[in-house]
């Protein structure tokens, strides 16, 4: 899978780092989410899936490789 | 530059017609908006397509509809599309020198030190829980309520409490949310013409303010008489008579903050009430997952706060088909380019969630309440980013979503692991009140509660 985050949606709220801090990260001075880890392992799925889902701003998704 | 391209949808309420007040007679489809709103947008999108245009009084509001439309429209930032001057409804209630809303920048800074901050919704969940519980502490074994009353009451003393601070909350009483009430009724759509005209809502709507302003003025006074008190035990209100801010301006900031989660999550926990009503299935599901969940003792402001998916998606549905605010508008600071077309500035732009929300392309049976649809893998929500929009979108999109679930999912959990409810009128009697830009469920709109029987292992 892909991770990808739309910095022009980040809201900043890092609920993304409570869910999979090994893949969302946060870069304070503009205040938006950094993918840390574009290409998690599968075991770390449900997390991830859980910040996408649960993502306020909707700024994240995952894209599945091909 | 001229917007002759883009179609105009028809006329169905004659502008002169005699029922027209006066005031806004030859308004265009102004007349219509103040009756049926959501039969206006939907005209919109059928008759003129993903981007159509309706008339305001000298006001040409543009509605797009649609992924590819809405996407355009969010993501615009706010020098090309401003949302201040779209709401000239809401100057009066604020009161002048309030700000509309804040910048992004403003706003993600505010999350960041404020009420809304991540960190701090373990505490809101506490504070919701036990106003729910202090609301239905003398229901007894069964009632009656209405569903307008008893959540707009509710979410008064939540809001109040969680964004403003409890020793707030603590001064106000049950008249305080029916004051609140009149003054969301005064947001007429004459305000589009004249928002200080001589018409009786606008005089409703500013008798209700200066109610406000008193009652925050006694507590003002209560005090200053009364002293300073710890650091620890001020709220906002401290902080704001500590640098010299008069009464009139206060009630004005606790006005903006509390009305974005007020009315809002008021309509949302009745159509939530009435959806299960009208579908017992999904009641019983919830009702099982919040039984289960709950069988060892867990705390509501734990799990409040976790994913509770049976009934996430039902509350899901609940916004999709019945989101709070039927339109959003932007008015055009510099010419605009949306789908090819130019739209010049001065023009509004809108994007309405009502529609958007049941695109049958995105979301099949769009009319039918399907909490299914929120299920993996078909999750239509994730999927139509653009068109599943009850909280909006893009960079304004609603700040308190976050919020705002944790509270549905807090009371959800409360009155339904401790009572059953029944409709007491037909369940199709239940519906909305368009006549005003702030949507408010329409009155009787009344339930019947029974306490559940202890259970028995």
């Amino acid at each position: 899978m892909r991770v990808v985050a739309d910095a022009g949606l980040c809201q900043g709220h890092q609920l993304c780092q409570g869910e999979a801090p090994d893949v969302f990260g946060f870069d304070a001075d503009a205040d938006v989410v950094v993918v840390l880890d574009p290409h998690p392992a599968e075991e770390r799925r449900t997390d991830v899936a859980t910040a996408v889902k649960y993502c306020p701003a909707f700024a994240l998704s995952v894209e599945e490789d091909r | 530059m001229t917007l002759a391209a883009i179609p105009e949808v028809s006329t169905v309420l004659d502008d002169r017609d005699p029922s027209v007040p006066e005031i806004i007679r030859g308004t265009g489809h102004l007349p219509e908006m103040r009756v049926d709103p959501i039969g206006l947008f939907h005209r919109v999108r059928d008759e003129c397509g993903d981007i159509g245009r309706f008339r305001l009084a000298d006001k040409q509001v543009v509605l797009v509809t649609g992924a590819e439309a809405n996407e355009a429209f969010f993501r615009a930032p706010d020098d090309v599309l401003d949302q201040a001057a779209a709401y000239p409804f809401m100057t009066p209630i604020f009161g002048k020198g309030v700000v509309f809303d804040a910048s992004p920048e403003e706003r993600q800074q505010m999350l960041k030190n404020q009420a809304l901050r991540g960190d701090m919704m373990r505490g809101h969940a506490q504070t919701i829980e036990a106003e729910i519980r202090r609301m239905v502490a003398d229901w007894g074994d069964e009632g009656e309520i209405d569903l307008l009353d008893f959540f707009a009451e509710l979410t008064i003393y939540t809001t109040s409490s969680c964004l403003i601070g409890k020793p707030f909350r603590d001064q106000l009483d049950g008249s305080f949310a029916e004051i609140y009430h009149r003054l969301e009724h005064g947001t007429d759509a004459i305000a589009y013409v004249d928002p200080y005209a001589d018409i009786e809502s606008f005089r409703i709507r500013d008798q209700a303010r200066a109610e406000l302003v008193a009652k925050v003025q006694a507590i003002i006074d209560a005090r200053i008489a009364r002293g300073g008190v710890p650091k620890d035990e001020r709220d906002l209100l401290d902080v704001l008579i500590a640098v010299g801010m008069d009464a009139d301006h206060i009630t004005g900031i606790f006005i903006s903050m509390m009305f974005a989660g007020h009315h809002t999550s008021s309509g949302t926990a009745s159509w939530a009430m009435i959806e299960l009503l009208r579908n017992p299935a999904v009641m019983a599901d919830v009702v099982a997952e919040l039984d289960a969940l709950y069988a060892d003792g867990a705390e509501v402001s734990f799990q409040a706060l976790r994913s509770i998916p049976v009934l996430e998606s039902a509350l899901k549905e609940t916004l999709r088909l019945h989101p709070p605010l039927v339109i959003l508008m932007r008015v055009v600071q510099e010419d605009f380019e949306l789908l090819g077309r130019t739209i010049p500035a001065g023009t509004v732009v809108a994007a309405s969630p009502r529609v958007s929300n049941r695109i049958e392309d995105d979301f099949p049976k769009a009319d039918s309440f399907d909490p299914g649809r929120y299920v993996d893998p078909r999750q239509e929500d994730l999927q139509n980013r653009w068109t599943w929009i009850p909280f909006g979108a893009g960079k304004h999109r609603c700040v308190g979503n976050a919020f705002a679930m944790m509270q549905m999912k807090a009371i959800f959990s409360v009155i339904l692991r401790d009572f059953e409810f029944e409709a007491v009128q037909p369940l199709d009697s239940y519906r909305d009140d368009f006549t005003k830009m702030v949507i408010q469920l329409a009155q009787p709109a009344k339930v019947r509660y029974r306490r559940r029987a202890e259970e028995t292992s």
